[in-house]
């Protein structure tokens, strides 16, 4: 069954700011991980990691280079 | 029927040395080939020089400067060593293995000697072997040596693990003990994720192109295994020791990567005193070396962990892992005892 993308961009957002500390009202889903959160692709494979635990998915490593925007994980993680 | 042979309640570590490469190689030094810069290089692994050794040293160079050192911190001769145990990746022979030349440059005439490959995971599989066979009664003192020279493997081009690296040494002695001062020794690997890391080619490739065999590895994954996986080993490590997270004053995690290290600190849920080695800051990973080398340093940086719980976690290539809670032996706090200093080996 899909996911509520509203509640998973909520989850994702609480991980996103636990992880990086960034401001809750900077992360939008237009935003990329690299370039607008400077996101490295170890703080990102964190943060999906802690994504699989909490939403009960798969992501595969090599995600972390086809996510580039919050809402691509959105989405990926909602299972569209 | 056979007769058992005599058992011992216990083991411990008696003493912890190393040496590292006599060179300390800056960020700025590596960042051209790999099109980067020293402030990338600290952020992505916390690095800031890695110790590397002359063409002239070799891993075996290396671990006997290490051993030396432990012994004579131990206060043992060398012929009271009864079995050697060496983890390198680094020994230019299939065979023979280095260890028995180790033990005879070591003096330890006759004892048991032998290789073990489990790269990052070789010191902290090396003293789970030494603590059962010590237990066992098959030795009374075991000599433990991670030994590395991983700059004979990097390829200065290479964007995913050359710039990690470093060389170096480090060794322990384990002997008996009325009770354990080592704990039980969680370990294990992960075949399927061996292509993480690695030599790129191996040797037959080597010689059919003619191209000499350096490592790679999947950065990301790894540090995902590292971070999360090799977190639960900890946490299963302390459990099985029949400790909790609260007994555990120093942390000596493989020397991979800072943010590793950091990683693990939060998810084991260590205590915020804890007392956390970050000897690769200056070092570099030096693979099997690295735990050894950290040890080394906690002991000189901070007197009076002797005695003190710490909690070691080993991790590599393979996948390898091993960890163990080990009680820190008093002769940490005893100044540096001999000839060298651990920086002292292999100047270029």
């Amino acid at each position: 069954m899909a996911l509520d993308k509203n509640e998973v961009l909520e989850g994702l957002i609480e991980i996103i700011v636990d992880e990086t500390g960034a401001d809750p009202g900077d992360i939008d889903p237009d935003k990329t991980f690299a370039d607008d959160l400077d996101i490295d692709s170890l703080s990102m494979m964190t943060i999906l990691t802690l994504a699989e635990d909490r939403f009960d998915v798969e992501i595969p490593d090599d995600s972390i280079q086809t996510l580039q925007t919050v809402q691509d994980a959105v989405d990926f993680i909602a299972g569209d | 029927m056979i007769a058992a042979g005599q058992t011992r309640p216990g083991a411990r570590i008696l003493a912890v040395d190393g040496v590292r490469g006599g060179r300390l190689v800056g960020n700025a030094e590596l960042a051209g080939p790999i099109s980067s810069s020293d402030e990338w290089i600290r952020s992505r692994t916390g690095i800031v020089t890695r110790a590397r050794a002359g063409a002239e040293t070799s891993a075996l160079d290396l671990a006997e400067a290490a051993a030396r050192r432990a012994i004579a911190r131990a206060g043992l001769d060398a012929s009271r060593i009864d079995v050697v145990i060496l983890g390198s990746v680094t020994h230019f022979r299939q065979t023979p293995a280095a260890a028995p030349a180790l033990a005879d440059r070591l003096g330890a005439s006759g004892a048991a000697a032998f290789d073990i490959s489990a790269a990052c995971a070789g010191y902290c599989y090396g003293i789970g072997l030494a603590d059962s066979l010590v237990r066992a009664g098959a030795a009374e003192h075991a000599l433990v040596v991670g030994a590395d020279k991983l700059s004979d493997f990097v390829d200065p081009a290479d964007r995913t693990i050359s710039f990690l690296l470093g060389d170096g040494a480090g060794a322990a002695v384990v002997g008996p003990c009325d009770r354990p001062g080592i704990g039980p020794t969680v370990w294990g690997a992960d075949g399927a994720k061996a292509g993480h890391v690695g030599q790129n080619i191996d040797f037959r490739q080597a010689v059919a192109t003619g191209t000499w065999p350096t490592l790679r590895q999947d950065g990301p994954s790894v540090y995902k295994w590292a971070v999360f996986e090799m977190s639960k080993v900890a946490r299963a490590a302390i459990a099985q020791a029949g400790l909790t997270a609260d007994d555990i004053a120093v942390f000596i995690p493989h020397q991979a990567n800072l943010r590793i290290i950091e990683q693990q600190v939060k998810r084991i849920g260590l205590t915020a005193g804890v007392l956390v080695a970050r000897d690769i800051i200056e070092t570099g990973n030096t693979s099997a070396a690295s735990i050894p080398l950290a040890t080394e340093r906690l002991g000189r940086d901070n007197p009076g962990l002797g005695g003190k719980l710490a909690l070691q976690i080993g991790f590599g290539a393979g996948l390898a892992y091993a960890a163990q809670v080990v009680e820190l032996p008093s002769t940490l706090d005893q100044p540096a005892n001999n000839e060298r200093n651990s920086h002292g080996i292999g100047q270029e």
